[in-house]
Order: structure tokens, then sequence, then C-alpha cells
């Protein structure tokens, strides 16, 4: 199924306004392809029992997550990671940690869990752990945004309107993972600087304008075209996006299997960036 | 009564046109803040609130301030506030109109303000900020000019004012509550999550908002016919100590948790205020000497025999003004964002523009304060309610 943008925005603007649970409104928004795959996944393994069914018919049926594999992470991957995901969604590069917006970006395991830091840890060390939004189950940048500009649907996507967003910059204050950035500076003005030596707009995706707040979205608009995440497309071996509400699904696989760390879990936001370490 | 702002001294329009300079200048640097974005200001990525936040936390406190002559004269029936009542509430009206102008420069789309109003989102503690700071400042606006209109008539404030006033005082307590709120419940931000915030708002509020008044009174009964009477001076300068005291007392008590715990994340602003983390310390003279005046500002109120003296009662106010200027206006907001949620540490440099916009914010209020005191000292002449 496809939908513009336009019209996504209708649906979800509307049905968070008038605070629906969603179901109906988000069954419309529920990426087909991408589902199904996950659906198909589910049911291989034969009937997966009537006490889960009957699970997944109270909570939510989707709730999108990413694993990242610090395992097969090595620095060219991280980097090619974050280009991709940049030029897909048309973020400039400004160069200075002033202005700078980033949606994905590399850093040091001691920032990336200061209150956790274990620093007879070698290993973890050494590795460049991806940073974007965590997707939060109880999104603190929600929770203040005055305008609902950001708000969480209920698969679980933390979602941006750049077109409500006042620029108060009230998220940035409440993110504890310092995953938002705003555009202190006109993007516009330097992508066509870019795109002068050479860089191309990927133009299914929208520029912003200066002065709102933007971040990873988990790539809305390719999920709803049934696409895996940018991310994951640019390295499959590393970045595994799945639905967590579902048992059976990939991720839940891997998690089963694998000893995975989230972000600042005393905070009670429950991310939904796992790292299988 | 607003036509008695146009009659005035030299002096009084050389004042006047000196402010709307510097309001002008203001302006012309917010139209190229307007234009080319926020990234014209030293704010960044992590320290994502700056000198318009701090200001705009600041002048709340100031504005609450009004309060602590409201109580005494209308719960408590102390008269000796009669007179001068309106000149706090003619504070808080100046203090309020920086704030929401501190608001309306930060934002990023100013022309979508008012999504707020088209949106209302009760889960956001700015959904409550803005509806208590238009609140008190129309309370306010009712209060001061009917208090002034009826010392004009000279008839006693008219009946359905008085339950307006009685509202003033929580009110007064909400919009600072309230303002703490935006920063106590944020988590992540071990500086700023202190249950003790709102509290801590409240005692620095009550020590500012009157230190401006005292200062502001002192003014006039130099320059004017208008006296606010030794004792109302003197008590209003006790309230400001005793709240001052507790101000510190709180802020120590930051000080305990955060190092007798000895966590770090608790501990982290604290250092870098005081006494810096590494090659970063910015704002430790700022800190340091809001402490040493802050002491200062106490002994002079506190002792009766300095206190007594126009111009230490003066200089004490002007130390309490200073040294909550420090603490809010400079370190509560930006220190909340030091270290930042990855525990990096970025320092801030306002640029000229933006002090140049806060500076003429500033302006404003002064303006207002200006033209306000100028109507209520010339009625109280004219009507010899001196």
């Amino acid at each position: 199924m496809s939908m513009d943008r336009r019209k996504f925005l209708k649906v979800a603007g509307l049905s968070t306004l008038i605070g629906l649970g969603g179901s109906s409104a988000f069954e419309l928004l529920k990426p087909g392809k991408v589902d199904a795959e996950m659906e198909h996944e589910g049911h291989h393994g034969g009937h997966h029992g009537k006490a889960h069914k009957k699970e997944e018919d109270t909570g939510p049926k989707t709730r999108w997550a990413m694993l990242i594999d610090m395992k097969a992470i090595t620095k060219e991957k991280a980097e090619k990671i974050v280009h991709t995901c940049h030029h897909a969604h048309n973020v400039p590069n400004w160069g200075d940690p002033k202005n700078e917006i980033k949606w994905i970006w590399e850093e040091e395991y001691e920032h990336v869990f200061p209150d956790s830091y274990n620093e007879y840890d070698e290993i973890l060390e050494k590795l460049p752990f991806l940073l974007m939004c965590n997707h939060c189950d109880e999104p603190p940048c929600a929770r203040v945004c005055p305008v609902e500009a950001t708000f969480r649907r209920p698969d679980g996507i933390v979602a941006q309107d750049y077109h409500r967003c006042i620029g108060c910059r009230f998220c940035m204050a409440a993110c504890p993972y310092g995953s938002r950035s705003f555009n202190w500076l006109d993007p516009r003005v330097k992508l066509k600087e870019e795109m002068a030596k050479g860089r191309k707009l990927n133009k299914r995706f929208p520029t912003r304008m200066r002065g709102v707040v933007e971040k990873c979205n988990f790539c809305v608009e390719r999920l709803a075209e049934g696409k895996q995440p940018a991310c994951v497309e640019a390295c499959p071996d590393v970045m595994h996006f799945g639905n967590l509400a579902d048992e059976n699904s990939n991720v839940r696989k891997i998690l089963r299997a694998r000893i995975s760390l989230r972000r600042k879990l005393e905070l009670g936001t429950k991310p939904s960036v796992f790292y299988l370490v | 009564m607003i036509e008695k702002a146009l009659k005035g001294s030299s002096v009084y329009w050389g004042w006047v046109i000196f402010l709307l300079c510097i309001i002008g200048a203001g302006f012309l640097a917010y139209l190229y803040q307007l234009k080319v974005g926020l990234g014209v200001t030293g704010m960044s990525r992590d320290i994502s609130w700056g000198v318009y936040i701090a200001q705009f936390t600041y002048f709340v406190g100031v504005a609450a301030g009004a309060v602590m002559l409201v109580i005494p004269k209308y719960l408590h029936h102390y008269t000796k506030y009669a007179k001068v009542v309106v000149f706090g509430e003619f504070i808080a009206i100046a203090a309020v109109i920086m704030c929401l102008l501190f608001i309306v420069v930060d934002i990023g789309q100013p022309m979508r303000m008012m999504n707020v109003v088209i949106h209302p989102t009760p889960h956001s503690m700015l959904f409550y900020d803005m509806i208590v700071l238009n609140g008190y400042l129309l309370i306010n606006i009712i209060c001061g000019y009917n208090t002034l209109l009826a010392d004009k008539k000279g008839l006693p404030c008219p009946g359905w004012v008085k339950p307006v006033i009685y509202l003033s005082i929580p009110w007064a307590i909400s919009i600072h509550t309230v303002t703490a709120f935006l920063y106590a419940g944020l988590p992540g931000r071990h500086f700023w999550l202190t249950a003790i915030m709102a509290p801590r708002f409240l005692a620095s509020a009550f020590a500012a908002g009157p230190s401006l008044l005292v200062m502001l009174l002192l003014f006039l009964r130099k320059y004017t016919k208008f006296d606010a009477g030794q004792d109302a001076l003197q008590n209003i300068a006790r309230t400001i100590c005793y709240a001052m005291i507790v101000n510190f007392f709180f802020m120590g008590m930051e000080f305990f948790t955060a190092f007798y715990s000895n966590i770090p994340g608790h501990k982290a602003t604290l250092e870098y205020l005081f006494w810096g983390i590494g090659e970063y310390g910015n704002l430790v003279p700022f800190m340091r000497a809001c402490i040493v005046i802050g002491f200062a500002g106490i002994f002079i109120l506190l002792v009766p025999s300095i206190r007594r003296k126009p111009l230490w009662l003066a200089i004490g106010c002007a130390c309490v003004f200073l040294a909550t200027w420090i603490d809010k206006g400079v370190g509560l907001v930006i220190g909340g964002f030091i270290p930042s949620p990855l525990e990096v540490i970025t320092e801030y440099h306002p640029t000229f523009p933006e002090i140049t916009i806060a500076t003429a914010i500033w302006a404003v209020g002064g303006l207002v304060l200006t033209i306000l005191y100028k109507v209520a000292v010339t009625v109280r002449e004219e009507e010899q309610i001196v």
C-alpha cells in the first residue's frame, strides 16, 4: 500500500487530535509489506498458541524496534550507515557541532552509557556505537511538547511533525539521549551549497525549514512503502529492524539468543533500540 | 490615567528615549535573528536554551515577588503596605511582559506561536505556563489599575476587585511553581531533577522581586514626592533577607544531597558551576560571585543598624537582586545542560545579537515600569497620598 505524505499527516494528525487509540486509523498506516513479512515469519513455525493470540489482541500489534549488532559493526559500516541515513533524509552536513543536525551518529561507549560505564570493559570501549532516537515507549519529548508536534504512534514510532513544531526546544531539554537536533540555520541553504559540490537530494523526502526540531523517524516514509529503514538496507548484518510485539519476529528471535543493552533504562523511558553485545 | 505618562521633565523624556533606542537596536537584531535563524545566538545542539530562557525564568520570579506585599496587606491588613502594593503589582506587569517576550524571541517559529492555543496539550508544562503567565498579567493589570483608580478618586477599591486580589496570591505561587516544573520533571537532567526546585524558585523569587521594589521605592523617595515610609521599606527588607536565607539554605541542601551521596551525575553540574571541570569553567567566577554577593546582601539586610541607612539598604537589595540573577538568570538554565546527556561538556558563549535582543527586552520592561510608575507617582502627588 502506498500513501502520500500529506494524506499520512492528515490521518496521523487527525487521529492524534481525536486521541484515538489509533487502531482504526493506524491500521491504515500499518506498513503492508514489512508487516506481512513479519507475520509470515511468525506463522511459519506452525501455530503459536492461544495464549499468545490473546495477548496480541489486547496489546499493540506492532512495536517497531531496532537492533544494532556490536559484534558485526565496524568503523566503515558505521560511517556507511550514517551517510546513507543522512542522505536519505536530506540532513545537511554543517560540519560544526554548534549547528549540526544528527539523525544517527557514532559515539564512544563512555558517552553512550554514562551511568553504567564500566571502565574495565576494554572490548566495548573500542566499538563505534551508533546513536539514534530510541523511539521510547514512554517518550519524555512527546510528554513535554506543547503542541504535540512530536508524538508516539501506536506502532511505537515517535514521530515529528515539522509543520506544527514551534521550535521551543523543550523536547531537546527533555530527551535524556541527546537524540534531537534543531535547525539553528536554514538547512536548505546548506543543502544547496552541498548540491553545488555534487550532493544529490532525495526528492522523496522533504527538506526542513529553519527553526524546527528533527530526529530519526525509523524511516516511516519507507515503512509505508513496505521497505526496511535505510540504515538496515545499508548494512543488514549490523542493523535489524522488526516487530517487538510479535514474539516470533526476527528481532525477538535475535533478542532471545543474544545479550543486549539499552540506554538509561533506569529512567523508565523504555527505549526500543537494542545494542547486541 | 495613562496620559500622566505624557507629561514629564527632560530627564524623564531623556530616559524614555534612551530606552526606546535600546529597544530599537534590539528590534533590528531580532529581525536579523528572524531572517537567519536562531543560529545567530550562542545556543547549540548541546546548550539548546540560553540567555532568553534564563532571563525568562528569572523574571517569572521577579513577577511572583509582588505577592510578598499583597499577603501582608490583604490577608493581614498591614496598612503600611497600602500605598506601595500597587508598585509591586506594576513590577509584576513589567516582569510578565518581559517573560512573554523572552519566550517569543526564543522560539524558532514564532509565527506558529498560536499552535499552543490551537492544539492545547495538557500533558505539557509549557501549556500551563502559558495559562498562568497570561492570567497573572491580566490579574495584575486589573488589580493595579483599580487600586490606582480608587486612590485617585479617594475611594476604597471596588468590592469585585477583592476576590481578584485574593486570587493573585495562589496565582503568584503557581507561576513560579509551574516554571520550576518545566525543569524539575525532565529525566536525565540531574541538576534540574530535584523536588526542591519549586520551593527554591519561590524563595529566590520572594527575595528578587521585593529587592527590586525596595531599590525603586528608594529612588522614588529621593527624586519624587512619593515616600513609601521607613516602616514599609524596613519590613520589605526583612522579607527579602529571610527569603534570601531560605534560598541559600535550599542551595546548600542541593550540595549536601549531591556530594554526600557522591553520585557522579548529581555532582557534575555543581562541580562545573563552582569549580569547573577540566579546562571548562566559564561560569565559575559568576557562581562564586553569586555566593559572596548573596551573603553580603543577607548580612546588610540582617543587621538593623546597617539596614536602616538608605544607601546601605539600596546596596543590600542590589546584592540580593544580583545574586539571585546570577543564580537563576545565568547558572540554573545553562548549568542544566552541562554536562550533556552524553556527558560531554559544551560551553555557551552568548553572541552580540543575542545580548542586544535580551537587553532590549530588559529595556521594554524598564519602559513599561517607567510609564506605570510615572502614572502612579503622579496620581499620588496630585492626590497628596504621599
